[in-house]
């Protein structure tokens, strides 16, 4: 008779007040094996990673169906100290960490090695002392078995951002009793170099026997590392294979359900008129953007074309935008149609019909506890004085509540936003749901010119599509020029005019969407 | 770069700086000759290390400036009038006005701890006003349940009408007990050497608390509450016990304080003496998240120094010796006012340090 596998689960099955999330989840692991877990947002991956690691969310909404198994025993965990303790370990996508502490310090947060002292026996065993010397040892040992290097007497809030992800990582590695590791969505953050390491990191750790549930948009790191894909839709498991008999084709096709278009070549694009007059002129821009940096760019936007901005993760793409907008410290000369922008102030910007989709949509881009009808109307409420109705000659100005539902029911229709209605709160929509209320919200705006930073970010094949698309109408329909910024290539070749890609942190070049790939290859890589 | 470091310290150091700017034209005027003035800071050194020190614990734990300390100096006042009454004198008797103090301080400490921790990221605000409920409570004990409820035998500390405290309660018996306890004089300046060896081990107290895991734990939960929650620490736990030390460690530093001044205002001494702490632990350099034992010592001496020369100065200048005790309340806020502003405008230009930083770079590439 076999062991037992390490994880099993049976017929797990979850529902959120009767809206039934997950149905007749079966999944069983080996120690060692590395599991790749891929679906569309909404599919039920996290969920199913909250039942495993014990989230207080899944008790308090009346807790699951089925069976888990650990090494065959029946578990049930009461929180993720118990999921901890079982031997399972989590990275979130959002870091963990504790800003003024080192790698050290933070690999080993309330696991520090101590030393008894007279007033501990006294007290409580919160009193030891730390052992430094032997909290560096265990943390050294914890980044050797990562297989990455990070300094581990680095603070974390100088590090760059990849590195923060490995000190979790390794966090979660110098855990002696690590069986399980699972992955969500890692390599977000890291740049292709890193992600190759983490690849790699991952590979050791199965060969040391730690099962691994890797949880990634990027089919393709899927392939190159797992031993078993999972694809999961609407609740369901549809499909279990082996990660050597299947390819990233075939993989989306079972996320979406359906066969997709081979491929929107960017031939297909109609050819339009590219020698238009500049309409914004960027000059010697530099923009503190911690992460991404942007340092001494000129860039040149023509009235009416896309311009996808491309390049590695971290190497400013993002900073171009958000400098520009203001949102974080720039400085440079910024002139649009013939008129300076004033820099660092957003308003201003706002003001010379300029409009910003933010990839930071839950921070930045939405305004969470409040409805549809408010998200979507309120730039333009604030800065056009758009759905007021004026009483007294202006001074007194209500809301014009028709109109407001109005234009949202609009681009509810348009952009085929899911929600019960326009009066249902932001935070309630899905990923890909909320972008597009951030898209409606730009679109509300009427601007001349808009900045849509990483539109399909985090979001799933169907939605992507329709935001690509709502964006291409847009600058067809309203003549408005769109500088759009995206980490995929292929979707920045489907959408744009031109690509200008930033490598650390300058413009590296800029050509025709249908250039080969090659060619943008050697752009991304020139400066970093 | 050095340049840049020079201006960056400056800014640091401004409020430090300011206040060594202010007691440098002020002492001259006032005419103090300088033993005279080392020998009232030598004092008060003294009298007030201990009460300073106590404020270090919340900042590390990330609650701030503890305005609620004053809660630790009302228990430390209930143990010296219940000590006075049993006409316990010297140094046994604030050994047991401190014993008597511990318990009330803790149990304050902890019912500010719990209300501060349902105010979270307003732990300032609702610790000042705290304050003020815990007063009146203060007052209602002293005034009106210490004679009925608590057995209050010599009338000497008693109102004349016979139930609850008079306005001063004389603490001659133990008045500088502790200071004198081994006598020292150098040049003319006494020294309290025993009042320092207590004050010494609590800084030593302080420097270890840091090394444990329950000052690692303040430290993490001072920076980021749901990381250290994540990581299995007890947030709320680790926050209570940072406020029931810092108030006991602010009662305890007020029997020290009072033992000094050798009386007790009783409705009065404790209001103004959190003002006045962090008045002084601000000037010393520190900040809302930040505060070091140097910075505690540093604001006795600036803070104190000004305290002395001021009234004299205004005095000499004015004519009126009332405009230097105005001076003092007013400055001691105007130093809290500014050292909050500085706090965040020190924040957001950390932020934008780096951006210069960057335009810098970029003008040197372009030339």
């Amino acid at each position: 008779m076999e062991n037992a596998p390490l994880l099993e689960m049976r017929n797990i099955k979850k529902d959120f007040f009767g809206n039934q999330v997950l149905t007749d989840i079966n999944l069983t692991l080996k120690p060692g094996e590395v599991v790749g877990l891929v679906g569309e947002n909404g599919a039920g991956k996290s969920t199913l990673m909250k039942i495993l690691f014990g989230a207080d969310v899944i008790r308090e909404t009346g807790g699951y169906g089925g069976d888990i198994l650990i090494n065959g025993q029946k578990v049930n965990f009461q929180s993720p100290f118990d999921a901890i303790a079982a031997g399972i370990g989590m990275v979130h996508q959002e870091f963990s960490l504790i800003p003024g502490f080192t790698a050290t310090e933070n690999i080993l947060l309330n696991r520090e090695d101590k030393k008894r002292s007279v007033l501990s026996y006294l007290f409580s065993d919160r009193l030891d002392t730390l052992d430094r010397k032997k909290m560096n040892e265990n943390a050294a040992e914890a980044i050797k078995k990562m297989g990455v290097n990070i300094d581990q007497d680095m603070k974390i809030n100088s590090m760059p951002v990849g590195h923060r992800q490995f000190t979790e990582i390794a966090r979660e590695l110098s855990k002696e009793q690590l069986k399980l590791l699972i992955l969500d969505e890692p390599t977000a953050v890291l740049t292709e170099k890193e992600a190759e390491a983490l690849l790699e990191s991952i590979r050791g750790m199965s060969k040391r026997g730690i099962a691994v549930i890797f949880i990634t948009h990027r089919l393709n790191e899927i392939l190159a590392v797992c031993d078993k894909v999972v694809t999961m839709r609407d609740g369901y498991v549809v499909n279990e294979s082996p990660a050597g008999e299947t390819n990233v084709k075939e993989i989306t096709q079972w996320m979406v359900g359906k066969s997709i278009g081979d491929d929107v070549s960017s031939q297909a694009r109609e050819e339009k008129d590219l020698n238009r007059k500049t309409i914004l002129s960027v000059k010697k821009l530099w923009v503190d953007m911690p992460g991404e940096t942007v340092r001494n760019v000129d860039l040149d936007v023509q009235e009416g074309e896309i311009l996808g901005i491309g390049g590695l993760a971290g190497q400013g793409k993002l900073g171009i935008p958000n400098g520009i907008m203001g949102l974080y410290q720039a400085g440079g000369e910024v002139t649009f149609a013939g008129e300076s922008i004033p820099l660092n102030s957003p308003r201003k910007c706002l003001d010379s019909s300029f409009a910003f989709v933010s990839e930071d949509r839950r921070g930045v881009g939405l305004l969470l506890d409040e409805s549809l009808e408010w998200n979507i109307s309120f730039p333009a409420m604030q800065i056009q004085n758009k759905y007021l109705k004026n009483y007294l000659g202006g001074i007194i100005k209500w809301r014009d509540e028709a109109a407001i539902k109005e234009v949202t029911d609009k681009y509810i229709d348009e952009l085929k936003i899911k929600c019960q209605s326009s009066k249902q709160k932001a935070k309630e929509l899905s990923g890909g749901n909320q972008q597009k209320v951030c898209l409606a919200k730009a679109f509300a705006l009427e601007p001349r010119l808009l900045f849509v930073s990483e539109p399909t970010r985090g979001i799933d094949v169907g939605a992507k599509a329709l935001v690509l698309d709502a964006l291409k109408k847009f600058n067809r329909e309203k003549k408005v020029t769109i500088v759009m910024v995206s980490s995929e290539l292929e979707e920045l070749r489907q959408t744009c005019d031109r690509i200008a890609i930033v490598s650390g942190g300058k413009v590296a070049g800029i050509l025709p969407a249908g250039e080969d790939r090659e060619k943008f290859g050697e752009l991304m890589l020139k400066n970093c | 770069m050095n340049k840049n470091n020079i201006s960056d310290l400056m800014r640091r150091f401004s409020v430090p700086l300011m206040f060594v700017l202010i007691c440098a034209v002020c002492a001259p005027v006032s005419g103090l000759s300088p033993s005279y003035l080392a020998n009232e800071i030598v004092t008060r050194m003294g009298r007030n290390a201990f009460l300073i020190l106590s404020l270090l614990i919340p900042i590390m734990a990330g609650m701030g400036l503890n305005f609620s300390m004053t809660l630790g100096a009302m228990a430390g006042e209930i143990g010296l009038i219940l000590v006075c009454d049993w006409q316990i004198v010297g140094i046994p008797g604030m050994i047991l006005a401190m014993i008597i103090s511990v318990p009330i301080s803790a149990l304050l400490g902890l019912f500010c701890g719990k209300v501060l921790n349902m105010a979270k990221g307003r732990e300032m605000i609702t610790s000042y006003i705290i304050s003020f409920f815990i007063n009146g409570i203060y007052q209602l004990v002293v005034l009106y349940m210490m004679g009925p409820i608590i057995p209050i035998k010599h009338t000497s500390i008693k109102l004349p009408r016979g139930y609850g405290i008079r306005n001063t309660v004389s603490l001659l018996s133990m008045r500088q007990k502790l200071d004198n306890l081994i006598p020292l004089t150098i040049a003319g300046i006494k020294i309290p050497v025993a009042t320092f060896i207590v004050v010494f081990f609590l800084c030593l107290v302080i420097v270890w608390f840091r090394k444990t895991k329950l000052g690692q734990d303040m430290r993490a939960v001072g920076q980021d509450m749901e990381v250290a929650r994540d990581a299995g620490i007890d947030v709320e736990r680790t926050r209570i016990i940072s406020m029931v030390l810092s108030t006991v460690f602010a009662g305890i530093g007020m029997i020290i304080y009072l033992q000094n001044m050798g009386n007790i205002a009783t409705y009065s001494s404790h209001s103004q003496i959190g003002m006045f702490c962090i008045a002084a632990l601000l000037v010393g350099g520190a900040s809302v998240d930040k505060a070091s034992i140097g910075n505690v010592f540093l604001g006795i001496i600036l803070f104190h120094t000004m305290f002395i020369v001021a009234p004299k100065a205004g005095t000499v200048i004015t004519g009126d010796s009332m405009i230097g005790e105005y001076f003092r309340v007013f400055v001691s806020y105007a130093v809290i006012t500014v050292a909050l502003i500085m706090y965040e405008t020190n924040k957001r230009r950390d932020k934008s340090k780096a951006g210069k930083q960057l335009a810098l770079e970029q003008e040197a590439a372009n030339e």
